[in-house]
């Protein structure tokens, strides 16, 4: 008997006992939304709460500026960026005196670990946890993108925040249907490796910069 | 466990990566032998109890947060049940989806099929080393020594893996390996050890954790770069969508799982939930119990193949390793339900004192206790003494996210253990201690001998004692062994049931030869 056909064999046999039982209830109701007053201003506090800067604009109009803004402050001199991304806050940023690369063809890695900084939008946002999840579509590009450069400046519409996990997930569902891979991104990288003490930077982008729109 | 494995006993000796402590796990000394070895080293127990109380101070004050709390937790344990009773189903659903979405499925029925389903998948990618994220799966079987011997170095970059790794040490925690170790040890060995495998540490380097991270990070990013082939574990394997999700913090998994061509994914079979939107539930539980965090910095989702991003060579194999063993346990199998997220270690008194070394085991803490035994059998003598390094104080219990009874599931491996001592043909003090007594007690005449005789000895001895004395202090051998951790008290002059016969033919009164001042017992008809 193959390894696979055993497995199964075994787990049938070991689980006759229940099976034979009730079905088991699972008491939860899916997706519904955590009970608060203002999302978005939750979503810039638990963003902030992870050391990360937070500044929210009015309008897309307003986007390409706070974009330079924040890179500049950041010390950014390089920046990629994916397809899909708005071409005005592109123009701003080389305006600005920032080399920019499109990642079309894509980088390379090593190119990639040189490059200061990227800019990407973001799929949805998670007021609760502080958490932006990159669906990396258009906008967002491939994943390694987002993890060789030191900072990661990401772009949210109000919109596209909820209140937690639940709507989320829910909001999620197509793109992992169509098989997308999701990062969600709580903060910069950080470790409490050593005597539990949180640093801030470790292998992923050390700096995280984030831009709600709306 | 692992018969491709050669282990390698001198740190000296031709190898690609540091050589872990000789031997084998399972051999390891008894707990309560190993227990006191740990106990001996106070800068173990001093490390311990700062990581520890830090960290349960953190999850406490993130749990307090949400509200639903208990509502999340009931609906996990009910997700993981409902997905045990089907697991052949759900295994099947994720395996046709990982198909689909273009991933190669292996299964392994035990730790040397893994390891040479992994061994041979890394060899036909060409390489000769490969760059890990931290798995709890891939340590039980001991990949990293399988791949070691058939000549691939497999780097671990979790922080605290890395720092095990370097320190020719075993990992002492499931979510912080390395918790044994403070800031000073750390610094001495990333100076010792660094330069021999990779990037060295920079010129004066401090035990300041800020720099100690960026030597770790400068260390390791060569390797990300240059790495062909990944492994990974998994924290969850959606069905429905043949989706695999790792939880991390460091980025470092991002790293393995987006950068090198092949990635190998060693994902026990327990670790399957039916659908995407049993996560909500998970992503809620996880990160708070483990890290005391309301998210970990990331998560990595990804469904098999991505054209054009990441791995295009995508494997998942999927290990038994007796998992199925303690799934046919009708108590031992909620032990099953365990997301590795380590809130049990953390409120644990025992390992609060001894450190996860005293375990033999890559599970320490009372999830070891239970899973350990179940998953290896209980033929060797550690295995048989972990069920009993517990004080059956339930803590654990209130901090599962998963709700597994550990005092239900400790007392029935108890039971195992004593059974498999008494279907062993050897002597054993205890058993025939447990025979004599329950020959006395069988009968009413003896039972009431007993009694008697007991009462016999404590009136003398209290006579003798001048009733100040209310425990023996050292007993003779063979009793030695039993005596010296525990206080045995000096029989009561009147045993119990002669005192209630008294009282209740005498209702209302203070039973007839008992002064208060002598009664050992509270009567309360």
């Amino acid at each position: 008997m193959n390894a696979r056909d055993e497995i199964l064999r075994r787990i049938r046999a070991g689980v006759k006992d229940v099976r034979r039982g009730a079905p088991v209830d699972v008491p939860w109701r899916y997706g519904q939304p955590t009970p608060m007053v203002d999302v978005v201003g939750r979503f810039v506090e638990r963003v902030e709460d992870y050391k990360a800067r937070v500044e929210r604009v009015a309008t897309p109009d307003d986007v390409p500026a706070m974009v330079v803004t924040v890179l500049a402050d950041a010390g950014v001199t390089s920046v990629v960026v994916p397809t899909g991304v708005e071409d005005t806050w592109r123009q701003a940023v080389a305006a600005a005196g920032m080399r920019v690369v499109v990642d079309d063809p894509p980088v390379g890695k090593a190119e990639l670990n040189e490059i200061g900084a990227v800019v990407t939008t973001a799929s949805v946002g998670v007021a609760e946890t502080g958490t932006l999840v990159l669906s990396h579509g258009p906008g967002q590009g491939r994943r390694v993108l987002t993890l060789l450069p030191d900072v990661h400046a990401c772009v949210i519409r109000a919109d596209d925040v909820v209140s937690d996990v639940p709507e989320a997930i829910a909001r999620l569902r197509p793109a992992i249907d169509e098989r997308r891979p999701l990062t969600w991104i709580s903060g910069g990288s950080a470790t409490s490796d050593i005597e539990l003490a949180r640093v801030e930077g470790v292998h992923g982008p050390r700096t995280l910069l984030v831009i709600v729109v709306g | 466990m692992n018969a491709t494995t050669t282990r390698v006993t001198s740190r000296d000796a031709a190898r690609l990566t540091p050589a872990p402590p000789p031997g084998l796990l399972e051999d390891s000394p008894v707990f309560p032998i190993a227990a006191k070895r740990e106990l001996a080293n106070s800068q173990l127990r001093n490390n311990l109890a700062r990581a520890t109380e830090t960290i349960r101070t953190k999850r406490a004050i993130r749990v307090a947060e949400v509200p639903r709390w208990e509502d999340l937790r009931t609906a996990a344990e009910a997700i993981k049940n409902a997905t045990l009773r089907h697991l052949d189903d759900y295994l099947l659903q994720a395996e046709a989806n990982l198909i689909k979405a273009g991933a190669h499925v292996h299964w392994a029925r035990d730790a040397a099929q893994a390891d040479q389903i992994v061994v041979d998948l890394v060899k036909a990618s060409g390489v000769d080393e490969i760059v890990k994220v931290k798995s709890m799966v891939t340590q039980e079987i001991e990949m990293n020594e399988a791949l070691e011997a058939a000549g691939v170095a497999a780097w671990e970059t979790d922080l605290a893996e890395l720092i095990v790794q370097l320190g020719h040490d075993r990992p002492s925690h499931v979510l912080v390996p390395a918790i044994h170790r403070n800031r000073a040890e750390i610094r001495d060995i990333f100076v010792e050890e660094m330069g021999r495998y990779g990037t060295p540490a920079p010129d004066g380097l401090t035990d300041d954790p800020a720099e100690l991270t960026a030597a770790a990070r400068q260390h390791l990013r060569d390797k990300f770069l240059r790495a062909r082939t990944s492994t990974s574990g998994g924290n969850f394997l959606v069905a429905d969508t043949g989706t695999l999700v790792v939880v991390e913090s460091e980025g470092n998994g991002r790293m393995c799982v987006t950068l090198p061509d092949t990635l190998i994914s060693v994902v026990g079979i327990e670790k399957v939930v039916p659908t995407f939107e049993d996560l909500e539930v998970f992503m809620q539980l996880l990160p708070r119990s483990s890290t005391g965090e309301r998210m970990n910095p990331y998560t990595s989702m990804w469904t098999g193949v991505t054209p054009g991003d990441g791995p295009q060579n995508v494997h998942v194999v999927l290990v038994d390793n007796g998992r199925t063993k303690a799934l046919a346990d009708p108590i031992g199998r909620q032990a099953l339900r365990c997301i590795r997220c380590s809130a049990c270690m953390n409120v644990c008194p025992i390992y609060g004192h001894v450190g996860g070394h005293a375990y033999g085991s890559v599970y320490p803490g009372p999830i070891g206790i239970i899973l350990t035994p179940q998953l290896r059998g209980m033929s060797a003598p550690v295995d048989r003494s972990l069920p009993y390094a517990s004080t059956l104080c339930g803590a654990c219990v209130d901090v599962c996210p998963v709700k597994i009874n550990f005092p239900e599931v400790i007392v029935h491996l108890r039971h195992k253990a004593a059974d498999l001592k008494k279907a062993d043909r050897r002597p054993h003090m205890e058993t025939l201690v447990m025979g004599v007594v329950g020959w006395l007690f069988g009968r009413e005449s003896r039972y009431t001998w007993v009694t008697t005789a007991s009462g016999l000895v404590g009136r003398v001895l209290k006579a003798g004692l001048d009733g100040r004395q209310k425990f023996f202090g050292w007993l003779p051998w063979p009793a030695t062994r039993w005596s010296q951790a525990r206080d045995l008290p000096i029989p009561a002059s009147q045993p119990f049931r002669r005192q209630w016969k008294k009282r209740s033919s005498s209702p209302g009164r203070t039973p007839e030869g008992l002064s208060s001042h002598d009664r050992d017992t509270e009567v309360r008809p």
